[in-house]
């Protein structure tokens, strides 16, 4: 039973029954109130509460690396996001709810796949080859950021409805206690718990609806408009070729799907056990055909103490089954399917009624395949179960309280399984009677860790020590069968197995130690120091010293103590060392002979020999270091309304991990990953929070944060040389290698590195062998003779009259110079509404869409199919792909955006009447992925790798949210 | 309690040394080079790598594990690299893919970033330094060190002298195609260093001494296996290397090119094929005219870049893929005019193996098909009509490669022969392989000229990748004498500079190993 209080504060529980109950009153930033009374038969009790307010949020205790500390005695950048402002909606994965969130941090969500996850990226990354995902650690246990087979991201395996809170460590001194993984940041994830004080159980139930629509399609030609275009100016082998229907593509193959997310969770506490358990279920449709997956996670924290509290034992066990169906992502290139053609033939004989480009009788191997085909006549199921739990205990020395050692265990396993089966009817089965393969990985992690905590508390006045040591023991281990492919009868192979079943394994031994001063509550100083040694590398480069060092002065505490206007002033100012050693190959120091797969012999007198090849090696492999400073101010004035924080940073990498050439005749490779290079980051980041209205019954809080990142590679190669070539990267779509981006000293890490094109007079294309404007030939008329040459199409940038890479130039940046999140909550009594939208502003996209899928020649003909092209043709009327064309800087545009990420509004009914106030109902509704404002001409500028091609399109998700509580 | 914290004390101590143990971590299915040569049976499994260098991509067929980055794997396979450097910017081929590097090569305008010159130089480095290696862990000290049985040890100094073999084969490459390079032996061990330059006539007595050294160390042709190297294949690259002596030395040395030409011919093992088309079929294994294959294998020796390259880039247009054993007609490579020209006398000659449906014969579009005849010279067919062990269905081919042939080594003696003065046992030689050609004698020639000879290797060795050394003897390739469509850039052919006779060391080795001097006019 319940009540609520009027404006006065008063309230009425009528019908109690005599006993014993338990009076709870909440109140919103105040501390919960929880006691018993004795009610007795026909009496009526007056009772007069006073709620205590909540600790103001610079007190809260915050985890940092092996262990906690006060808000207030953070000398480094972190950022701290709990539940309320996690980003509201229908999310597949934890890290969108911190989407835009978090100055210095980039979440990209990968595409829009069911469970896909996002990329990020804290203050630009640090590396080139090996990873700049940053470490995240779940409870304590730092889980495996690479995939598992069958699951599309590892962290589409957490729940996110059992997060309570991420920490987002972003400098080194604050990071360096992880030493060796810490380059590109830590998030901590800490997940809810059950509660001591909780004496009655709670029972949540969250029911999410949502409905997935396409936000926008790819503009192609409709069948009409190329039949049209083909006759108008096609060969009469194209016209031979077309169809006569109208076939919208993109329709057949994508559709509305509908998602439903279901959690129950219970807390409570039985008999000094607090606990807390969570059941879930997300079952997502994806917006092709088929895509689906279906994931059941179940959590339980305990979290006892034992011997008067001098015992604390925390278990946290989170078991995920995840079954996908992978629809056939070839069929993402339906838009450029021939829009002429029928989608069924009306022949179930062939291809099992799919109409199918044919060459002499047998399916068109250079041909795309029927979109719909592709995603009906294959099937793709995986199962992943994963498990990552770890328990904790902390003892509390009796005859020394300041003493606590702490043991944690800890273990992340899983393990995909699934299968690929085509269709032996289908086209793509045709020539191998169908495939049937499948496989199977295994990966576990397990950690063992103690650490000793010396904490002074209270007890001297003016001075808190914190001292904290310990070692850390990690190893992981990835392991996959060889397995053969089959025909779909499994009665022949048609893939060959490996030569041996894939293992891999790699460990890290760690010792660190911190300390933490606090003078006056006033000045902090924090130094820490971690040793690191890796099974990755040789043992004289296997150990590295990661140490830091940060203070902070809280002027607040000191002599603007009595500025009634300021409420917290801060200034922060560290250093550290971190490293990287992710990406690196666990064997790559050894140099090792592997043998080679069956399809891969010679043969001497018709006998078929296996070979051994040796492995190119680099003995003397290292992790990359990262040095980073970081100046900081927080600040919170008129009693915190206005709160907020500025760092700016540098961080320098060393022993940049890149793959170079190694000097031809030296190795058994000709590129190998090697620590030769040096990389920048510096920038600055700013993060302000606003209670724009703050009376009694509405608040209109506001937050924002900017960053501004220079990211630049300083140095690529042992010996440094102005004509360095750089490294190319960024594959596209059209020839076969081609790339568009490179990585080069004084420039940006992924930078366009593409020819400037020529326009005419009118500011069309000069296109290679197409008809000049100008008399090219000298035979003193300008006739249809007059072709452009390839010196004319592109700025012959150092003029020695050939078009080559040497006329290529720097043409912008992939990463955006700058990005900002905002949001807006809105309450107004049970009414609630916020906002959250996102901006990039600085970074180029190519548009390979319009390179390679925009030209006359892009619908081929010659070949024995049609392919459709892009409505961008219409823009330049490129007739054909020429030399070079596709490295053009006419295909680059701006990728400039402002996403509205979140639109939500919400109504909490309180406790239901009906119900005899038993029940408690929230109702919210929500869109994700609004609207993008932007100028890019193709479907989505929010592209990872920065080339637009084939992408599976973010949905806009409409979703209905219940909440009840019990 | 002090026991128990020193027990606690000694239980971390204890944890924490045998993790340390950990950290020494081998991998589960990779065999360090002690294990690998401890035993002899390891021993021709490394061979098989060196030879599958001329072959294969990778570790994996038909891609994967690549052996070389940096390039397209497909792109990257020797006889592939080989062909395109030898071929496209002559006048025998064309090819009509925009992928990176291959424009300019059809219009001799490369430089030291392109891609094929890059795959084809780390290639070559790729396989001398595989070579290094087993002949440093094969020589004779290891060997006696092992314990090797008397059997074993005579088997692997075989194996470590083909090996020596195929480093002279590969530096006879780097001397031909980019003449002043780096020399690295087996003495040079796998590090960090920086190897000396070594300059082109000094690589080339190199390369005769280590084929002098070896030519009599290795399998008679009578005997050796097919796919190995015998004593003909070396005795075949020592005529290459001595007809080109000049360019490669300044100094010519025909006589004794015609003395190994000789020893081949003498040998008798080795006898042209009677059937020109057999020697590029699915079982030209079987022929008796190959000296020296790269093997391949439609199950299991896959690539994208050997035959299955040659064979499915030049199916386009008109032509039906399964006709030539493969499923898809890549689209990619034409002849140009110029070779077309050289079969002007007649169509009776069974090289006339154009297929001109749907083609026309003059190229002004390099992207279109159609412009040029197309060659289908080389078919995963066997001379029966049969496909090839992968059936039809698959671009992998059986067909091998013939890198040294008799046709050839009649030709390199005709022209020794010739240049010698001794114009008569030339004329015997050409019309020998005429008559071949025309199933009878009634076209063989009266007289024959040197450029004579330069036009039979165009009609004999078309598209075998030789094309290019022929014209740089002949001083034809640079300059403006002789001319075809898209030299130099234009459609009607341009002069090129006297400096693309040689290709350029790639930017990357120049910068990363100073003791290298790029070649003139990069």
């Amino acid at each position: 039973m319940g009540a609520q209080t009027n404006e006065n504060g008063e309230f009425e529980i009528k019908f109690v029954p005599a006993g014993t109950v338990v009076l709870i009153v909440r109140a919103s930033g105040f501390v919960t109130y929880n006691q018993e009374i004795i009610v007795s038969s026909g009496t009526v009790l007056n009772q007069n509460i006073t709620l205590s307010k909540e600790a103001k949020e610079y007190d809260e205790v915050v985890v940092i690396g092996y262990g906690t500390t006060r808000t207030k005695d953070l000398t480094g950048a972190a950022t701290v996001i709990t539940e309320k402002n996690f980003l509201q909606g229908s999310l597949a994965t934890p890290e969108q709810l911190i989407m835009g969130k978090v100055a210095g941090l980039k979440v990209t969500s990968n595409d829009g796949a069911p469970g896909s996850g996002s990329t990020l990226r804290l203050r630009g990354g640090t590396s080139i080859n090996a990873s700049n995902d940053p470490l995240i650690v779940i409870d304590g246990v730092p889980i495996d950021n690479g995939g598992i087979s069958g699951a599309a991201n590892p962290l589409s395996l957490v729940n996110p409805n059992d997060i309570a809170s991420f920490v987002i460590l972003k400098d080194a001194s604050a990071t360096a206690i992880y030493g060796a993984r810490a380059a590109n940041g830590v998030i901590l994830i800490t997940t809810k718990k059950g509660s001591a004080s909780q004496k009655e159980v709670h029972v949540t139930l969250n029911s999410k609806i949502s409905i997935s629509t396409i936000a926008k399609y790819a503009e192609v030609l409709s069948g009409d408009s190329l039949r049209t275009l083909i006759n108008r100016q096609g060969s009469q082998q194209q016209i031979d070729l077309l169809g006569a229907a109208n076939t919208d593509w993109q329709k057949e193959v994508f559709r509305t799907a509908i998602t439903s997310d279901n959690n129950v969770s219970i807390t409570g506490g039985i008999i000094g056990l607090p606990y807390r358990l969570s059941v879930a279920n997300r079952f997502e449709n994806g917006l092709l055909k088929r895509d689906n997956m279906n994931r059941t996670s179940l959590g339980l924290n305990l979290n006892p103490t034992f011997l008067d509290g001098n015992l604390q034992l925390e278990v946290n066990q989170k078991m995920v089954q995840s079954r996908a169906f992978f629809a056939n992502r070839g069929a993402l290139g339906a838009a450029f399917f021939d829009p002429t053609q029928v989608v069924q033939t009306g022949n179930n004989n062939l291809f099992g009624g799919y109409f199918e480009w044919i060459d002499n009788g047998k399916p068109n191997v250079l041909s795309a395949r029927n979109p719909l085909g592709l995603i009906m006549q294959s099937e793709d199921r995986s199962v992943v179960n994963r498990y990552i739990g770890n328990a904790k205990v902390t003892y509390k020395m009796p005859f020394l309280p300041m003493l606590k050692a702490t043991v944690n265990l800890g273990t992340d396993q899983s393990e995909g399984t699934g299968y690929t089966i085509t269709d032996s009817l289908s086209a793509a089965g045709y020539f191998t009677q169908g495939s049937y393969s499948q496989y199977r990985q295994t990966k576990g992690n397990k950690l063992i860790e103690a650490y000793a905590n010396f904490n002074t508390g209270e007890k001297y006045k003016d001075h808190l020590l914190d001292l904290t040591a310990g070692y850390s023991y990690q190893d992981w281990y990835t392991s996959s069968p060889n397995n053969a492919s089959f025909n779909q009868a499994q009665d022949s192979i048609i893939g060959l197995p490996a030569a041996n079943p894939f293992y891999t394994k790699n460990a890290l031994l760690s010792f660190y130690a911190r300390g933490i001063y606090t003078f006056k509550n006033q000045f902090v100083v924090n130094l820490s120091m971690r040793r690191d040694g890796s099974s990755r590398f040789s043992s004289e480069q296997r150990w590295g010293w990661f140490p830091a060092a940060s203070a902070a002065w809280l002027l607040s505490e000191g002599f603007l103590k009595d500025v009634k206007e300021i409420s917290m002033l801060k200034i922060r100012a560290g250093y550290g060392v971190t490293g990287q050693q992710d990406g690196i190959g666990d064997y790559a120091y050894i140099g090792n002979y592997f043998e080679g797969a069956t399809n891969a012999q010679y043969a001497f007198g018709g006998q078929y020999y296996t070979v051994f090849r040796p492995a190119g090696y680099d003995a003397n492999l290292k992790w990359e270091t990262t040095s980073s400073i970081n100046i900081g101010l927080d600040f919170g004035l008129y009693k915190d309304r206005f709160s907020g924080s500025i760092d700016v940073y540098r961080k320098s990498t060393s022993d940049l991990l890149a793959t170079v050439a190694v000097p031809a005749g030296t190795n058994f490779t000709n590129q190998i990953l090697t620590n030769v290079g040096g990389m920048q980051n510096q920038g600055i980041e700013v993060s302000l929070n606003t209670g724009l209205i703050a009376k009694k019954n509405m608040r209109l809080d506001w937050m924002v944060n900017f960053t501004r990142n220079f990211n630049e590679v300083t140095k690529l190669s042992q010996i440094e040389d102005p004509n360095s070539p750089g490294i190319l990267v960024g594959g596209i779509a059209g020839g076969i290698g081609n790339q568009v981006l490179i990585h080069q000293v004084g420039q940006p890490t992924f930078t366009y590195f593409v020819y400037e094109q020529q326009y005419e007079q009118d500011g069309s294309l000069i296109e290679v062998g197409q008809a000049a404007s100008i008399d090219m030939n000298g035979d003193g008329i300008v006739d249809p003779l007059d072709k452009w040459k390839d010196t004319n199409a592109f700025v012959d940038r150092n003029n020695d009259g050939i078009i080559n890479i040497k006329d290529r130039y720097y043409a912008g940046q992939v990463a955006p110079k700058f990005f900002m999140g905002t949001a807006l909550n809105f309450q107004y009594g049970k009414w609630n509404a916020g906002v959250s939208m996102r901006s990039e502003i600085g970074g180029t996209i190519y548009n390979n869409i319009h390179s390679n899928s925009a030209t006359f020649s892009a619908i081929d003909g010659t070949k024995k199919f049609l392919s459709n092209i892009s409505s961008l043709f219409y823009e330049d009327e490129v007739q054909k792909t020429t030399t070079n064309q596709l490295l053009s800087d006419h295909y680059l545009e701006r990728a400039d955006f402002l996403r509205i990420d979140n639109i939500s509004v919400g109504y909490n009914f309180g406790k239901l009447g009906f119900t005899k106030d038993k029940v408690g109902v929230n109702v919210g509704f929500s869109v994700q992925n609004v609207f993008v404002f932007t100028k890019y001409s193709g479907q989505d500028p929010e592209v990872g790798g920065g080339v637009d091609n084939n992408f599976y399109p973010r949905p806009r998700v409409y979703t209905l949210n219940l909440n009840f509580d019990f | 309690m002090k026991k128990i914290i020193i027990f606690s004390l000694l239980l971390t101590g204890i944890t924490v040394s045998s993790c340390k143990k950990q950290l020494n971590q081998s991998p589960k299915y990779g065999l360090n080079a002690e294990v690998v040569y401890s035993d002899p049976a390891n021993y021709i499994k490394v061979l098989s790598k060196l030879y599958a260098g001329l072959s294969m991509t990778g570790n994996q067929g038909p891609a994967g594990q690549a052996d070389i980055a940096g390039i397209d794997e497909g792109f990257s396979a020797y006889v592939r690299v080989l062909w395109n450097l030898q071929e496209l910017p002559t006048d025998e081929a064309i090819c009509g893919w925009n992928d990176p590097g291959i424009p300019e090569l059809n219009k001799s305008q490369w430089n030291a970033e392109n891609v094929w010159v890059k795959g084809m130089y780390y290639r070559i480095y790729y396989q001398i330094t595989l070579c290094n290696e087993f002949i440093w862990q094969a020589r004779d000290e290891k060997l006696a060190e092992r314990g090797f049985s008397t059997a074993d040890v005579e088997m692997i100094r075989k194996f470590r002298n083909e090996a020596r073999f195929l480093r002279a084969l590969s530096y006879y490459h780097a001397l031909d195609l980019f003449g002043n390079v780096p020399f690295v032996t087996e003495l040079d061990q796998v590090g960090a260093f920086q190897p000396k330059r070594i300059e082109r006539a000094a690589l080339f007595e190199y390369v005769e001494d280590e084929l002098l050294a070896i030519e009599d160390q290795l399998l008679p042709a009578s005997s050796a296996p097919y796919g190995r190297a015998s004593q003909a294949a070396a005795q075949s690259l020592m005529a290459k290397l001595y007809l080109n002596a000049e360019v490669y030395s300044g100094t010519p040395r025909y006589n004794d090119c015609a003395t190994y030409c000789e020893k081949i011919i003498n040998g008798n093992t080795h006898q042209l094929s009677s059937n020109y088309q057999s020697l590029f079929l699915a079982d030209n294994n079987t022929s008796p005219e190959i000296i020296f294959p790269v093997v391949y294998d439609g199950l299991y020796a896959q690539t994208y870049g050997g035959t299955t390259f040659l064979i499915c880039a030049s199916l386009g247009g008109s032509m039906v893929a399964a006709d030539y054993g493969v499923n898809g007609k890549w689209a990619g490579l034409r002849a140009k005019p110029n070779l077309v020209d050289k079969f002007s006398d007649s169509t009776l000659d069974s090289r006339y193996l154009f297929y001109r449906t749907g083609q026309v014969k003059d190229i002004t579009t390099m992207a279109t098909f159609s412009n040029g005849y197309a060659l289908p010279k080389f078919k995963n067919k066997t001379l029966a009509g049969l496909n090839g062990s992968n059936s039809s269905n698959s671009p992998h081919v059986d067909t091998d490669f013939p890198m040294f042939r008799l046709g050839d080594i009649y030709l390199m003696y005709a022209e020794a022969k010739h240049r010698s003065g001794d114009a008569g046992t030339a004329l015997q030689y050409v019309n020998m392989l005429r008559e071949r050609a025309y199933g009878n004698n009634s076209y063989n020639l009266a007289s024959v000229s040197l450029n004579d000879i330069l036009d039979e290797r165009a009609r004999e060795l078309q598209w075998e990748g030789t094309r290019r050394t022929d014209l740089i003897r002949y001083g034809l390739f640079t300059s403006g004498s002789y001319l075809w469509p898209f030299k130099g850039g234009d459609v009607a052919g341009a002069a090129v500079s006297d400096n693309f006779n040689l290709f350029p060391l790639p930017t990357s080795d120049i910068i990363l190993n100073p003791n290298l001097i790029q070649n003139p006019g990069y």
